[in-house]
């Protein structure tokens, strides 16, 4: 039954790795700001553009006209 | 007519002026030359995310020249080394997603920037860029051309990096650490079982918890002790001192208890009680990073001004070494820093940030210029007389008000509660203890260190940052923003109100315009007529171009019309303006300006008193008098009715900085006894407010412009009413919006309220500690009952405060 000093051992040195990722976090400023990164994550396609730039200006074409 | 809004900027589009380009229409060539820009570097989803986000650039024409100069530019940086350099600058347009995409794809538009980050609630882009090649004026100039203009000023200078306190969040995670892995290495304990496994392991579930507990006693905590030790020191009791108290002598019992195995200690709850306390701390912080209630005149001052040199040479020199005898260059828009001479001819300066007044004040060559006033028009020349910190407002903040630590010895509601609760519970605690001393000393020692555990005053401590951070939720919700916590008790506490005139209870935004026709003594021997639905078109149309805040008044006022192509528009600064719209000829402005012409012999009995101490505009079209506007103080709605509510309850005063002629108007709209005093300068001002203090009264101050930053520092709460929140105000407690001064009156009673709510989930916490005491007392207190007891009675309070100020808020406004 000392496999419980393992498993225990285990666990804690777990939480001890999240506890200094939480740390690390804080220290880069993660926490400093806690509205932008929600906007940005929703950002991605726009920057790969010029592929699907045929397809984007389709779209806009039919939102203008949908506009009028 | 058919209606259309500018794919950029979102603002209706003249059709004669109107330009198409790649199918969209925009409204001037500035918008469209924005959406060039995106469209060659495909950033146009710009438009995708929010519909219409963009500005209209301004004009930047040498505005950032200083920006070449490298000792200034350096002072703005946040970090350099070799050609790495990074840059944090505010801008006041960023308002909507498509902001932070366009300005976090920067490296896209400009090469030299690697990368761009915003941060959305402060309102500030981050750049990093490579100095070798791209300056930091060209980035400026970037932005300031896509729309975003940023926000230099006096403050930035040697900024360099704010330093963020994050020991709270530490803490905060330090606590929660220990507290969650102790609750689960508890639970053995919790069940008494009496199996041979948990009894052979206990021992080293024990010391593991305890090891768990020490960085949460030791860090964590350790805010409590330093605040208990101050306030002995102070002789001021205050609600850390049980706290302490309770969290040291729980600390050493159950130390106590696990060596002599008593049993497995209290380490669970002290854990727990000091992650909700800290919980509680965190969540009575409640910072609007947007707004600054710390600001003097440095937020509105410039960081450089072009001097001009004896040799006639212009040059951009950092504000502070401007010096006596300096001759300086004041453009269109821009702050003038210092008092001084005007040398050029005319100059129109607007003192807005100064008195709140909206309406420029026209200077000639000689006259003084003091510093605050910001130019209109053309660019002019001015010869410096006092430098920056000798200057007429900037000498307000040598005064001891701005100079002493702000570190207050006002006593919180709940400081007051524990000058009875500490002496009270110790007391208890030792009439236990003499109780039981005769009986069993074992179970003496148990009762006294129980009392003190089990007393410890967690619910009470929680109340009030709970109940406060939540009603600063509720005001910052409906645009009343408070500095902090304890504001809401000076609130509370305020029984003496006095407002500032000019921009506070009067409005800048638009006056009150009355139309005069032409009268019979104008009347001789010219032709006039009357302004009907046609003739009020032209006017519309002719003021459409100016920029004048007059202009921008009369053109509100007039009714909504079609727009017509405004021909020849020209602008004198300080006279009027003068258009051809439709094929006639339209003169707005001053009486030389428009009606010079017509009676140069007549000149006397015209200039009525309504006329001196008003703002008065003539119009004539194709040389016909057509009347006259009068521009009148316009009070902020619902003036009279707050006002009457208020005084009920509260003492009030009005100081003004202008002359009494509004005395009349004034006493006809207020409540009967409310003091009106004029003329009253900045200094006087702030001595006002003492001489209340003085006799005990809880000022609050309600003001505006930079005239009243001394009255706002002084007093107990300084609130600033704001038209813009995110740009202009001075230092204060608490930022009003404008529109919604009329609810001045609900957000005083809210914030008694607040302390009712406070004083009745004391009530309910003293319960809890009854309730705990009994068990205390008794001897009777086992672990597992502290940890129900402890949580239970956080989760009580917390859902009570939080339910009786939603519903405060929702009471009758």
């Amino acid at each position: 039954m000392s496999v419980i000093y393992l498993l225990i051992s285990i666990s804690i040195l777990v939480a001890i790795g999240f506890f200094i990722a939480f740390i690390r976090a804080v220290k880069t400023g993660q926490y400093d700001d806690d509205f932008t990164p929600s906007v940005r994550m929703l950002f991605e396609d726009e920057l790969i553009q010029k592929e699907t730039k045929n397809k984007e200006e389709s779209l806009k074409t039919e939102y203008l006209e949908t506009q009028k | 007519m058919e209606k259309n809004n500018c794919f950029h900027c979102g603002l209706d589009v003249i059709k004669a002026e109107e330009i198409f380009f790649d199918d969209k229409i925009f409204c001037c060539t500035g918008c469209k030359t924005v959406y060039e820009i995106f469209n060659q570097n495909d950033l146009t989803s710009y438009y995708d995310f929010e519909k219409s986000p963009g500005a209209t650039p301004q004009n930047t024409n040498g505005k950032y020249d200083f920006l070449d100069n490298e000792s200034i530019v350096s002072k703005l940086l946040e970090f350099k080394e070799n050609e790495t350099t990074i840059i944090s600058l505010n801008i006041p347009h960023i308002h909507c997603s498509s902001c932070i995409w366009i300005l976090e794809n920067l490296q896209r538009l400009q090469k030299g920037i690697s990368t761009s980050q915003v941060n959305f609630p402060e309102k500030r882009v981050r750049i990093t860029f490579n100095s070798a090649t791209v300056s930091v004026k060209e980035i400026v100039l970037l932005l300031s051309s896509i729309g975003y203009e940023p926000y230099i000023s006096l403050e930035n200078y040697e900024s360099g990096k704010a330093v963020v306190d994050r020991s709270l969040t530490y803490k905060l995670g330090v606590a929660f650490f220990c507290f969650g892995n102790i609750m689960l290495l508890s639970f053995p304990e919790y069940f008494e079982v009496k199996e041979y496994w948990l009894d052979h392991y206990r021992g080293f579930f024990r010391w593991l918890i305890f090891a768990l507990s020490l960085p949460s006693f030791f860090y964590s905590a350790s805010g409590y002790y330093v605040s208990a030790y101050k306030s002995i020191k102070t002789k001021m009791l205050n609600i850390d001192i049980p706290i302490a108290l309770g969290i040291i002598v729980m600390f050493v019992r159950s130390t106590f208890d696990i060596i002599m195995d008593y049993g497995s200690g209290f380490f669970d709850s002290l854990t727990g009680l000091i992650f909700f306390m800290l919980l509680g701390k965190m969540f009575q912080i409640k910072t609007y990073s947007f707004l600054s209630f710390e600001r003097d005149f440095k937020s509105y001052f410039p960081i450089a001004i072009t001097k001009i040199n004896p040799d006639g040479r212009e040059l951009s020199i950092p504000i502070y070494e401007v010096e006596k005898g300096n001759r300086l260059l004041i453009r269109n828009q821009e702050l003038i820093p210092v008092d001084g001479i005007l040398l050029s001819e005319k100059a129109e300066i607007d003192y807005s940030f100064v008195t709140g007044e909206a309406v420029p004040i026209v200077k000639h060559s000689g006259d003084k210029v003091f510093a605050g006033g910001k130019q209109i028009g053309k660019m002019i020349e001015m010869e410096v007389l006092q430098t920056v910190s000798q200057s007429y407002l900037t000498q307000l903040w040598s005064n001891d008000v701005f100079q002493k630590n702000v570190e207050q010895k006002h006593k919180t509601i709940t400081d007051k509660i524990s000058r009875y609760f500490t002496p009270i519970l110790l007391l208890i605690a030792f009439v236990g203890f003499g109780y039981w001393i005769f009986i069993n000393a074992n179970t003496a020692f148990n009762v006294f260190t129980a009392v003190l555990i089990v007393a410890c005053p967690c619910a009470l401590a929680l109340t009030a940052p709970f109940t406060f951070g939540n009603v600063l939720r509720i005001l910052g919700k409906q645009k009343f923003y408070l500095k902090n916590a304890l504001v809401i008790e000076q609130l509370a506490k305020v029984d003496t109100i006095v407002f500032d005139k000019t921009g506070t209870i009067t409005t800048n935004k638009k006056s009150k315009i009355t139309y005069v026709p032409p009268s019979e003594i104008i009347g001789i021997g010219v032709q006039d007529g009357v302004i009907n639905s046609e003739t009020s078109t032209l006017i519309k149309n002719a003021l459409r171009g100016s920029n004048h805040p007059l202009s921008r008044m009369l053109y509100d006022f007039l009714p909504e019309t079609k727009l017509i192509k405004v021909d020849n528009f020209e602008e004198q600064a300080g006279k009027g303006i003068q258009a051809l719209v439709a094929g006639s000829s339209i003169k707005i402005g001053s009486r030389d300006f428009v009606l010079h012409t017509h009676f140069e012999t007549d000149n006397k009995g015209c200039d009525s008193e309504v006329e001196l101490e008003n703002t008065v505009v003539y119009i004539t079209i194709d040389e016909v008098y057509y009347g006259k506007y009068i521009f009148m103080n316009q009070y902020r709605d619902g003036l009279a009715k707050l006002f009457q509510d208020l005084s009920k309850k509260y003492e009030i005063k009005i100081l003004s900085g202008d002359n009494d002629g509004e005395r009349a108007t004034l006493q006809a709209l207020l409540p009967k006894g409310t003091a009106l005093i004029f003329n009253q300068k900045p200094e006087q001002k702030l001595e006002f407010i003492k001489a209340l203090q003085a006799v005990g009264k809880n000022v609050m101050m309600v003001g505006d412009g930079l005239n009243d930053a001394g009255a706002l520092a002084q007093s107990h709460i300084g609130i600033s009413i704001s038209e813009n929140v995110n740009v202009f105000s001075p230092a204060c407690d608490a930022i009003l919006d404008a529109e919604e001064f009329k609810k001045l009156n609900f957000f005083l009673r809210y914030s008694k309220d607040a302390i009712t709510t406070i004083k009745m989930s004391f009530v309910v916490s003293l319960l809890y500690n009854v309730v705990g005491l009994g068990f205390a007392i008794t001897g009777n207190l086992l672990p597992l009952i502290a940890a129900i007891i402890m949580p239970l009675s956080t989760i009580t309070i917390v859902s009570f405060v939080t339910v009786m100020s939603n519903y405060y808020a929702k009471r009758k406004r």
